[in-house]
């Protein structure tokens, strides 16, 4: 098969240049959200907020709404409300994050899990609409759906586009931030809504529960990569829609979801990274010694 | 010299919770002056600092900072708090962590030098010559999460003056540090203080790594403070006074003054004036 028939038979369906329109706009907004939520260490914030959309949008499909109504609507609230609490700015971070609270936001998502299997139940007859919810799906994302997800993307690229030195400044080095005026409490607070926007958004490209895939995955590997920040970033965004176009490519072809295509295919990035930076750190010491010898 | 003095505390008292923290401290800072605040943990160093950066309310008396009420203008003092250290998992450069003292309070996005034409270019100098005013070099470009407690805080040291503060207040800096890298970092911050006229504050929490580079020291203690020149306040009836305790102050071979018995002091120095020869 040639690339370009390749290609055509690719989109030869609109579900599927929905679909890309989707993961593309998606990727790259988890992928920029994403590198500043593995700097802060707020993984578990993120994967409960992607947690907590399961049940908004099994209640929106009940109720008889737009599912992706559900997410957003579940994810940033979640966000608020993590917001809120008090220490907000710790949660799953250097300083906290392990003790207490994880044990509340551990309690919090399977509450979330319960409660999404409740409405799955109540609203019968909906059994795949689960399996997509979850574990998402290629076929299912509407143009209204790819039109309200380019909304969402363009405002929280353009909010994060505002706050992102702060941010990383509020991020690094809190107290220094806090010193220099910056509001770190409010920072911290918008980016959380963010992290909702993201998280509500991969959802419905990944299912709910693999968020993992494009919201963790492809900046954990840039981190590993480069200490950069710009650099870090812009390779979050190219490794989130590699993944993405990949997976829905293969997905396309074969009988087996997208959900674990992007998953997949996100794991074996990180993996090689990692492996990477290992190397890249051994040859690094190896090279400090030889110069501490050549002193000696 | 009252016209020049960085930082001028008249008879102020500090309340954090409800409790006075201390009370009827006097001290000035001149510019090029570097001055030790000192004492116990919970003493109330860390608030005399916000006292004089504006981050901590006083009861009484009152403080000029350049001859202003505290917190008018942050943009001339270089701050930094006090810390543990960045861990293995920060992975942002150090000339990352010195830019953002540059202008990371600034709302928008560090866009990489290139991009931003010549002010840009002014900005990446800058960081590159504070940089080796510290002698970073040769780790600025590692992730700051690698780099040895020295190297951090000489990194941290070069964030606070990139924007060539006229004074630094410097909170426990040398904290985490083994003993030849206190004496490295505390020369390093009296040069700048001279070199560049910078007036600096430094807590610490044991004097005499730093005795020989200070021209004032503030000890706190009993809800008081005895303050001056070295020394006029580093003597033992002062310092027994101040604690209640017997203080003594010894000269070692090379006449540097030597504090022993001071409570609270680390272990690792021992009542025994021989052993700091
Ligand atoms: N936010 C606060 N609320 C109440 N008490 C505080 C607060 N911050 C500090 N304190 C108290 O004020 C005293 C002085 O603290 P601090 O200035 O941090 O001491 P130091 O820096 O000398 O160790 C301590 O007794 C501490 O418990
Ligand atoms: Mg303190």
């Amino acid at each position: 098969m040639s690339p370009t028939s390749l290609l055509e038979d690719l989109f030869a369906y609109p579900f599927m240049v929905n679909a890309f329109q989707a993961g593309t706009i998606v990727a790259v907004a988890a992928g920029a959200i994403g590198w500043f939520m593995v700097q802060r260490r707020q993984s578990f914030a993120g994967h409960t907020l992607a947690v907590i959309g399961f049940p908004g949008a099994a209640a929106a499909t009940w109720l008889g709404s737009n599912p992706a109504v559900g997410y957003f609507v579940a994810c940033i609230g979640g966000a608020l409300i993590i917001a809120a609490l008090p220490h907000a700015g710790h949660i799953g971070g250097e300083t906290g994050g392990v003790g207490e609270e994880s044990a509340v936001i551990g309690t919090v998502q399977a509450f979330a899990l319960a409660a999404g299997f409740l409405f799955v139940s109540l609203y019968q007859g909906f059994l795949s609409g689960l399996n997509n919810l979850l574990f998402g799906t290629i076929t299912g994302v509407t143009t209204s759906q790819v039109q309200m997800l380019a909304v969402a993307g363009i405002a929280s690229l353009t909010l994060l586009a505002v706050i992102a030195r702060p941010l990383l400044f509020a991020t690094i080095d809190p107290a220094v931030a806090a010193s220099r005026g910056i509001p770190v409490r409010a920072v911290s607070g918008a980016f959380l809504v963010l992290l909702g926007v993201a998280a509500a958004g991969t959802s419905q490209v990944t299912g709910s529960l693999l968020v993992f895939a494009l919201l963790v995955a492809p900046a954990a590997t840039a981190v590993r990569l480069t200490a950069r920040p710009d650099l870090g970033i812009a390779l979050s965004v190219a490794i989130a829609l590699m993944v993405t176009w990949a997976g829905e490519a293969i997905a396309y072809f074969s009988p087996y979801p997208i959900g674990f295509w992007v998953t997949s295919i996100a794991f074996a990035a990180f993996l090689a990274a990692s492996a990477v930076s290992a190397l890249r750190e051994r040859r690094g010491r190896r090279r400090q010694r030889r110069t501490k010898e050549a002193v000696a | 010299m009252s016209n020049d003095s960085a930082v001028r505390f008249r008879g102020v008292s500090a309340t954090v919770g409800g409790r006075t923290v201390w009370s009827g401290v006097d001290f000035t800072v001149d510019a090029g002056q570097f001055a030790a605040v000192l004492g116990p943990n919970g003493v109330g160093k860390t608030t005399l600092l916000k006292a004089i950066l504006g981050l901590v309310p006083t009861s009484a008396g009152t403080i000029s900072v350049f001859g202003h009420r505290p917190g008018a203008d942050r943009s001339r003092i270089g701050y930094l708090p006090q810390r543990h250290a960045f861990g293995p998992s920060v992975r942002i450069r150090g000339i990352d962590i010195v830019r953002l003292g540059l202008d990371g309070e600034r709302w928008g996005t560090p866009l990489p030098s290139w991009l931003q034409g010549s002010k840009g270019r002014a900005a990446a100098e800058r960081v590159r010559e504070v940089i080796r005013l510290v002698g970073a070099e040769s780790y600025a470009h590692r992730p700051v999460g690698q780099c040895s407690g020295g190297e951090q805080q000489r990194l941290l040291i070069a964030q606070a003056l990139v924007r060539r503060p006229d004074l630094l207040i410097l909170d426990e800096p040398l904290d985490s540090l083994d003993v030849t890298n206190q004496r490295s970092v505390s020369a390093l911050i009296q040069s700048v203080c001279r070199r560049e006229g910078i007036a600096v504050v430094m807590v610490a929490h044991d004097v005499n790594p730093i005795l020989p580079y200070l021209d004032r020291v503030i000890y706190l203690g009993h809800g008081g403070a005895v303050t001056g020149a070295p020394e006029q306040v580093i003597t033992p009836e002062a310092l027994t006074a101040l604690y209640g305790t017997p203080v003594d102050v010894l000269r070692d071979r090379m006449g540097r003054l030597v504090v022993v018995g001071q409570p609270d002091a680390p272990p690792e120095h021992p009542h025994d004036p021989e052993a700091h020869a």
